[in-house]
């Protein structure tokens, strides 16, 4: 594996290598700081309606995060990741509601549940290439309120009618007296940074280059020695646990779950805003979470219909126009700038 | 035993609507090798255009014809504009597209014709009961309908010399426009004609489950179901699928596992297909150089 980190292989188009720039320690702490203030002002400075908008908007970010890295980063598109994200909201509503758990112990459990079914779902996505595996997720994501409604499993889930949940308390050693939605903002930003933060060093390890390398030739990475089936099941397991927390967090914050919130639409919602914040970046996620969540509440105002319509016709545009997406865009103009400089 | 066959005639007569969608999925697939997820959208388009017509005050045959064509000009025009520009961009780039033409479609249709439900005329009616009441006229008349359908696409693609064009162009791009056969023109006629075939399918469906918005999406998984069952690039294996995923889905739906299920059916097969014999039962298996 060691021979395969610095040979360009000749024929597959060369993807960004992450080049480790130095950056003087104050400028880093700098950069740090601001990212703090910047993530913890909202919860003083906005109405409650607006930070829980907010809260959702880092919620989906971290939803199509999930769905980055095995669609972005490895290349296996898979338009069903409501489901995941239904299953970890599932996950932590029903330990919440019937067993009583406080929420930061259905995390884990719920990591746990989407991991394993991930993985699951992982293998039969090997023997299906590009179309086909967009396929088969996408008619799970169309299945997946049917699954949740049926009989068998209503007592647990509530059927047609769904679970309400609480939001979690700010706990009493806090400074001041947060609200629940300012606590709520908290716990969001919290465990979104936690899992932005681990993704993007498993992506800019040996890892994320040997994803990368599978999604563009595997072929090439398998003669390089790569055991590519383990890596694009893992991917999908990971994927699947990244998208199941965001949606354990979604149940939280909405204090609410129902088959009909997971509809189709979740899955194309998140893959609108992979598209859009950047296929293939970390960063582009939480553009793609703010766009998903901001976008169409403009649109509503015009027409029931106008967000979908929206929706695709800057999917298209995007895809014609800027294939990288927001992050793409941004990177462009900082290439720009720096050249100028 | 009566309950038992009703439903097997219940089943291909439902089979017959997934039939054609299957149709018009392996069209596409077989000219671009592209399977079009807005497929259902899209004649869910051509079924509300119908209905205007019919609520105008056309005859049933006429609008039923103007519709087909128009929805074939709608299939060229879609791939004129949005598939060409993307022709070698990566799959994703491509399901992308494929997910706008969806979501556009398919609320655009709910913008201008409105989301309530609407009764959609059947042509088919009969004085009497037909076979004992095993079977409606209107199931007897679509699964009709569908065969003729196949039957012309059959001849079409068998005995004309466009037909022979547009198999060449799928088959081997590169040598199709060596002697002088415009590929991406054939690309275009691959998507319109999915498309009529699609509006038929439309048609034929409304009767039964009502016009609205999203009357397709069910049927469009049934659809890729049976042609997956079928074997994604043969015509007749699509069809013979749809019909097998008609039946199974009713049998199922009757006997195992309930209504509420139905479309888990289709996603069981779709799996049960892709991971055991990915290349259906009539499908030619394709391995790749690489």
């Amino acid at each position: 594996m060691s021979a395969s980190e610095n040979v360009a292989i000749p024929g597959t188009i060369p993807q960004a290598v992450p080049v480790r720039r130095g950056m003087p320690a104050w400028q880093v702490a700098l950069v740090v700081l601001g990212g703090l203030v910047v993530a913890i002002a909202p919860a003083f400075v906005l109405e409650s309606f607006p930070l829980f908008q907010l809260t959702m908007a880092v919620i989906m970010g971290l939803a199509v995060l999930g769905l980055n890295m095995v669609t972005g980063f490895n290349g296996q598109i898979s338009l069903g990741h409501g489901a995941f994200f239904a299953l970890g909201a599932y996950a932590t509503a029903i330990l919440m509601s019937h067993l009583d758990w406080s929420f930061w112990a259905t995390l884990p459990v719920s990591a746990a549940v989407c991991g394993v079914v991930g993985y699951g779902i992982g293998f039969p996505a090997l023997r299906l290439g590009g179309l086909y595996l967009a396929l088969t997720t996408f008619s799970l994501a169309v299945a997946v309120p049917q699954i949740l409604k049926h009989k068998s499993i209503e007592d647990w889930t509530g059927g047609v009618q769904g679970l309400f949940l609480v939001k979690p308390d700010a706990p009493a050693w806090m400074p001041g007296a947060l609200t629940p939605d300012q606590w709520m903002y908290f716990v969001a930003v919290g465990v979104a940074g936690v899992c932005f933060l681990l993704c993007w060093n498993l992506i800019r390890g040996r890892i994320g280059r040997a994803l990368m390398a599978t999604r563009d030739h595997q072929t090439a990475a398998e003669a390089m020695g790569m055991d590519t089936a383990t890596l694009k099941t893992r991917a999908f397991a990971v994927s699947a646990i990244v998208t199941g927390i965001a949606g354990s967090l979604s149940a939280v914050a909405v204090e609410f779950v129902a088959p009909d919130s997971f509809s189709l639409m979740v899955s194309i919602t998140l893959f609108v805003g992979m598209v859009v914040g950047g296929v293939a970046s970390i960063l582009g996620s939480l553009f793609g979470g703010l766009f998903v969540l901001f976008v169409p509440n403009i649109a509503e105002a015009i027409s029931k219909a106008a967000p979908g319509v929206i929706y695709g016709i800057l999917l298209i545009a995007f895809l014609f126009i800027l294939p990288d997406g927001f992050a793409g865009l941004l990177r462009r103009i900082a290439g720009r700038l720096r050249g100028r400089g | 035993m009566d309950g038992f066959a009703h439903q097997i005639i219940a089943g291909i007569a439902t089979g017959g609507i997934y039939a054609s969608v299957a149709l018009a999925l392996v069209m596409i697939y077989q000219a671009t090798h592209h399977v079009n997820f807005a497929q259902g959208e899209m004649a869910t388009l051509s079924t509300f255009i119908a209905w205007s017509m019919v609520e105008a005050g056309f005859p049933y045959w006429v609008a039923f014809a103007a519709t087909v064509m128009l929805s074939f000009l709608i299939g060229v025009l879609v791939e004129r504009l949005l598939m060409r520009p993307v022709q070698n961009a990566p799959v994703l780039t491509h399901v992308g597209v494929f997910i706008g033409l969806l979501l556009i479609v398919g609320n655009m249709t709910g913008w201008i014709f409105g989301y309530t439900t609407k009764v959609y005329p059947s042509p088919f009616t009969s004085s009497g009961p037909l076979m004992g009441g095993l079977i409606s006229a209107h199931e007897l008349g679509s699964t009709a309908v569908t065969l003729v359908v196949l039957t012309l696409v059959f001849l079409f693609f068998r005995y004309t010399s466009l037909g022979l064009a547009m198999r060449a162009a799928a088959y081997n791009p590169r040598s199709a426009r060596l002697v002088g056969i415009r590929v991406g023109w054939m690309l275009a006629l691959g998507w319109g004609l999915a498309a009529a075939i699609g509006a038929v399918a439309g048609m034929m469906v409304a009767p039964v489950v009502f016009l609205d918005p999203s009357m397709m999406t069910g049927i469009l998984l049934y659809a890729f179901a049976g042609a997956l069952i079928g074997g994604i690039d043969n015509p007749l294996g699509a069809v013979i699928g749809g019909f097998a995923v008609g039946v199974l889905e009713n049998l199922a739906g009757a006997y195992v596992v309930g209504t509420e299920l139905k479309l888990t059916v289709a996603l069981a097969i779709i799996i049960g297909v892709l991971v055991v014999r990915p290349s259906g039962l009539l499908g030619r298996v394709v391995t790749s150089r690489v």
